[in-house]
């Protein structure tokens, strides 16, 4: 193989395991060390800097970080990186004054956004201490799109919410609220708008046609039900309800049944447990709150007796690998009838943009979405720009987040002339964390702990109202417990080969069996001669160049290091050392520091 | 501040052997030798030997003398057993072992101060009593823990780290154990475990006295340009006489050599050692031969490595003693010591 390039910050990122599942590659390692030293307020803003909303994420993030996470491959489960975020934002300081500066001064340029979610509010974030005059246009009489109208309060309070929406509109964003876009023609040709970034999201809940299905009132879209109880248009449900569904949207509402006198609640699935879509850890808290899931029952009819909702048909179905069609296909053991009294359903949303002229420029592809730019988020007319659920149909937060930053830097590109493609590049910093002898700057031992326990307010109390936050978050005990099982992935061990003497104690020492000196060679045939298997594919190999004794290479599996520092520690002429990582993953009107130097 | 210990984080992955386990279940305390030193990859390369040969660590009993080499069986097999004894002496205290437990496996570390200085004597006699144990002498050329004074290993010519030259002609550990009839004879480098490996595996399926010359750089006194112990140096000059494959017993159906060059030993436990000859007039048996080989190979300035001699009819301890079968730890008080009047009565036959 070819020596490994570590000079790209690619290579050094895609180590720190969470960071690089992280759509906005929050620094996840670095704030678990701040919280661990007590320093929340910093933790808080380090995460501030890439994921705009630390308390609003740390307790609804879908964390892609987890399942990445390092530790799930040593131990059994990751560290708890979000309930974490969720511990700098409770125990923070007062960060207003934190916040990023805005001139007074304006640039001249004026954009719209359209749509008060929080991939709007990101652009808004990112654009107002530029000198942007940035204009929101929202239907809603509040802000925050999903995260105030559909995640409800008992999993995200609505005061962590305004909080942190609050710093962004406090930069000076104007905001019209109740001001629905009716017409994007409009807007383009008569707002005096530089940019456009429409940021509706995905607003058409899906619906169930089957028979019956408009004979009674007591049939709910989940999305507009879950936006009307947070409203508080609804707050009441009958006693036995049915949940058609089982992604993130059913459990919210199954939970919210739960909450509006809903006593038995359950879950239809047509399919198994294994493919539910719901995450595991909103399984669980439904599971808890006593909400039945059913697997294998495929809905089939409504049945309405005199304009009432007596029930639903199933067909009870089981799954088998169809060998022609080359997929899992269904056939119907049984059909069942389930009595109820409310249907919820929550099958997924789609994308209407029934305001948004056809004629203008805005081109439209398969399924009537706008085509856009996956990397520049624009879309066929340059200046218009899309991001969050609305640019290629629903995802979370954090993808609205990272979106938003893109789209910031093309608009900013897109006002300042410069071509959008001319994006600024990442960089990184490499430092040593050598202290002394055998002491480094961070803390490298390996706590065996398990992955520590969410702790819940007591059912009952919990079932009562809807403003009843769940979840407890992690205290003071729990929280240093946590940050202790992080693997520190952004400490990077940082190889010279011009110094090593083959002495093979770093191979020697290395608990996970990582390092190998061998020959050079193909990569599968490397993988193969290592000092343990290397048959995680997805995790690189690092190699030196040629050792200068025997013109052997150092080979270093990155899969399974715990980044200890032993090898660096048990090197006699440092050639392995513990470096930190500091990516540089720049945002709109920043150069990487790597480019400035 | 260094971790006490390392992180039980385990590969989820790794091979494990006959017993289940895998190297890391052949740890033994940190090492607080010197980053870098020879002596640590001897450890290792010891784990490894150990676990490829599906060793239980209870049945093994690690002894050794005074040195940072001696230091060694601190460094794995925390389950077995072992004994640290005073410097020099650790040959006596394996031997009394060995006739009180024959059923253990016996590995005695030691370095070239400890065996050739103040233990000469005593290496001489286990070689010559043919105990039967794996003796691994770490060789740096200098007595290390003291601070690097040149040891009786160094050779002539080579300078001390403050530039000092060696005058005294050195004793060769692998010259000495052949004249004394030792039955296995090898010299290795710390640096090369593909190499050190197979002989350690060989010398603990051996019966009778295997003995492991290991060049093992000392980083902190030992390994500078001028030193003839350093890991550069040892690199340029080792000299591969033999290549030595050990087949386990376990895994007999391979051993079946292709011809040429290969030789063929069967040890004492049906394990087989093969030799692939590097230098084509060499013979691991033929005693004579190898001294006159060695001594060329030397006046050039070369290190000679591999399994230099190999004899494994010989007689060991026990054998030449006659003594019983069952480990003397096993027998009963009353057989082991039968009292004044079993005494009497053998002590009639000299009278
Ligand atoms: C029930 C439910 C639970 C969820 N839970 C989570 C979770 O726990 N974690 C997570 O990460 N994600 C979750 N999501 C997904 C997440 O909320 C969305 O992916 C995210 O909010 C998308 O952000 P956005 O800015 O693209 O759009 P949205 O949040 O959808 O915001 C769009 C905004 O635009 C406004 N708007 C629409 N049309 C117009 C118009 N013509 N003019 C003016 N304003 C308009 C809307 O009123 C809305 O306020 C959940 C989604 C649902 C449905
Ligand atoms: C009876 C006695 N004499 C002298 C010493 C001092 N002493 C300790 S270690 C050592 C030399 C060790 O040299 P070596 O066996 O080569 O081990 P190394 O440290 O080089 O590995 C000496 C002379 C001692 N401990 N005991
Ligand atoms: S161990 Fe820590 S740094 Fe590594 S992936 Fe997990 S959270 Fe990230
Ligand atoms: S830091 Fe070094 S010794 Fe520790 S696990 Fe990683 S490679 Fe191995
Ligand atoms: S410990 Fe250092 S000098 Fe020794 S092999 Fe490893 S990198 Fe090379
Ligand atoms: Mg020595």
């Amino acid at each position: 193989m070819e020596p490994t390039n570590t000079g790209d910050p690619q290579y050094y990122h895609r180590v720190v395991d969470c960071q690089w599942a992280c759509p906005a590659h929050t620094n996840v390692p670095e704030y678990i060390r701040l919280i661990a030293q007590g320093r929340y307020t910093d933790a808080y803003m380090l995460n501030r800097k890439s994921n705009v909303f630390p308390g609003i994420l740390g307790r609804t993030c879908d964390r892609p970080c987890e399942p990445a996470c390092r530790r799930t491959r040593v131990d059994e489960k990751p560290v708890a990186i979000c309930r974490l975020k969720r511990v700098a934002a409770d125990l923070r300081d007062p960060v207003a004054h934190l916040m990023p500066e805005v001139p007074e001064e304006k640039n001249g340029k004026r954009v719209a956004l359209i749509g008060g979610g929080p991939a709007s509010l990101t652009v808004a974030n990112d654009l107002l201490p530029l000198g942007y005059e940035v204009v929101l246009y929202e239907k809603h009489d509040r802000l925050g799109g999903l995260m105030l109208t559909n995640i409800p309060s008992f999993r995200l309070p609505e005061k962590v919410l305004s909080a942190e929406i609050g710093f962004i509109v406090d930069m000076g964003l104007e905001v019209h609220l109740e001001t629905p876009v009716t017409s994007m023609r409009d807007l383009w040709e008569n707002g005096g708008f530089d940019a456009v970034f429409v940021g509706v999201g995905a607003p058409r809940g899906k619906n169930l046609e089957l028979p019956g299905r408009y004979d009674s009132a007591n049939v709910h879209i989940g999305i507009d039900w879950l936006e009307s109880v947070a409203f508080e248009h609804i707050d009441s449900i009958g006693e036995r309800v049915l949940v058609i569904g089982v992604g993130n949207t059913a459990m919210d509402c199954c939970r919210t049944a739960k909450r509006l006198g809903g006593a038995e609640v359950k879950v239809m699935a047509r399919r198994g447990r294994k493919d539910f879509k719901a995450s595991e850890w909103e399984l669980e808290d439904a599971e808890e709150e006593k909400v039945e899931i059913l697997e294998y029952h495929s809905p089939k009819e409504f049945v309405v007796e005199d304009g009432v909702l007596k029930g639903m048909k199933f067909d009870v179905v089981e799954w088998y690998h169809d060998e022609e069609a080359g997929r899992e296909k269904s056939r119907t053991v049984e059909e069942v009838f389930i009595p109820c009294d409310d249907v919820v359903l929550a099958i997924g949303q789609d994308n209407a943009f029934p305001w948004m002229e056809r004629d203008m420029g805005i081109e439209f592809g398969k399924w009537d979405m706008p085509t856009v730019d996956r990397v520049t988020h624009q879309c066929s007319l340059p200046g218009i720009f899309f991001g969050g659920d609305a640019a290629w149909g629903p995802e979370n937060i954090i993808w609205a987040v990272e979106h938003g930053h893109q789209a910031a830097i093309s608009i900013h590109n897109h006002c300042q002339g410069i071509p959008l493609t001319d994006r600024p590049p990442a960089g990184m910093n490499l430092f040593s964390q050598k202290m002394g002898l055998h002491e480094w700057s961070y803390s490298n031992e390996y706590n065996p702990a398990a992955r520590t326990q969410m702790r819940y307010v007591d059912l009952e109390e919990r079932l009562r109202s809807m403003e009843v936050e769940a979840e407890l978050g992690f205290d003071v005990q729990q929280t240093a417990r946590e940050v202790q099982r992080c693997l520190n992935c952004d400490i990077q061990t940082d190889f010279e080969a011009k110094l090593c003497i083959e002495c093979d104690a770093c191979i020697d020492i290395c608990p996970l069996f990582c390092l190998t000196i061998t020959d050079n060679g193909e990569e599968e045939d490397l993988r193969q001669r290592l000092t343990a298997p290397a048959d995680n594919l997805k995790q690189a190999l690092y190699v030196s160049e040629a050792l200068p004794q025997t013109k052997r290479v150092m080979v270093k599996d990155e899969d399974l290091c715990v980044h200890c520092g032993l090898c660096a520690e048990r090197c006699p002429t440092a050639a392995w050392d513990m470096k930190k990582f500091d990516l540089i993953y720049p945002h709109a009107g920043q150069a990487s520091r790597a480019e400035v130097s | 501040m260094s971790p006490s210990a390392r992180p039980v984080a385990r590969h989820p992955r790794m091979r494990t052997n006959a017993l289940g386990l895998t190297p890391r279940d052949y740890e033994g305390a940190m090492s607080t030798l010197c980053a870098g030193c020879g002596h640590d990859s001897v450890t290792a390369a010891l784990i490894q030997a150990f676990y490829q040969m599906d060793v239980e660590p209870h049945r093994v009993a690690k002894l050794s003398g005074i040195g940072c080499s001696s230091k060694t069986p601190t460094y794995f097999m925390s389950q077995a057993h072992g004994f640290n004894s005073v410097h020099g002496r650790m040959p006596s205290i394996a031997a009394g072992a060995n006739a009180a437990n024959r059923d253990l496996l016996f590995v005695g570390i030691s370095g070239d101060g400890d065996s050739l200085s103040i233990g000469l004597g005593q290496f001489c006699h286990a070689i010559r009593r043919n105990v039967n144990m794996l003796y691994v002498l770490e060789n740096n050329g200098v007595y290390a823990l003291t601070k690097g004074q040149f040891s009786a290993s160094a050779d002539v010519g080579t300078r001390s780290k403050k530039g000092e030259v060696n005058r005294h002609g050195p004793i060769d550990p692998v010259n000495l154990a052949l004249s004394l009839g030792a039955t296995f004879v090898a010299r290795s480098f710390s640096g090369d475990k593909r190499q050190l490996v197979p002989l350690l595996k060989a010398g603990l399926a051996h019966k009778g006295f295997a003995f492991i010359d290991v060049i093992s750089p000392c980083v902190t006194f030992n390994d500078h340009v001028g030193s003839t112990k350093s890991y550069a140096h040892t690199r340029t000059h080792a000299h591969e006489v033999v290549e030595t494959d050990f087949v386990q017993l376990k895994s007999r159906i391979t051993a079946d050599y292709e011809g040429g060059s290969t030789q063929a030993v069967t040890m004492h436990d049906g394990s087989v050692v093969r030799f692939s000859k590097v230098s084509e007039d060499y013979d691991p048996r033929d005693r004579g031969k190898v001294l006159r080989y060695l001594r060329e190979v030397r006046n050039r300035g070369e290190v000679a490595t591999g399994l230099l001699y190999l004899e494994e009819s010989y007689e060991d301890l026990h054998e030449f003693e006659n003594t019983v079968e069952r480990p003397l730890v096993e027998l009963e008080y009353e057989t082991l010591c039968p009292g004044s009047k079993a005494l009497a009565e053998l002590q009639k036959e000299w009278w």
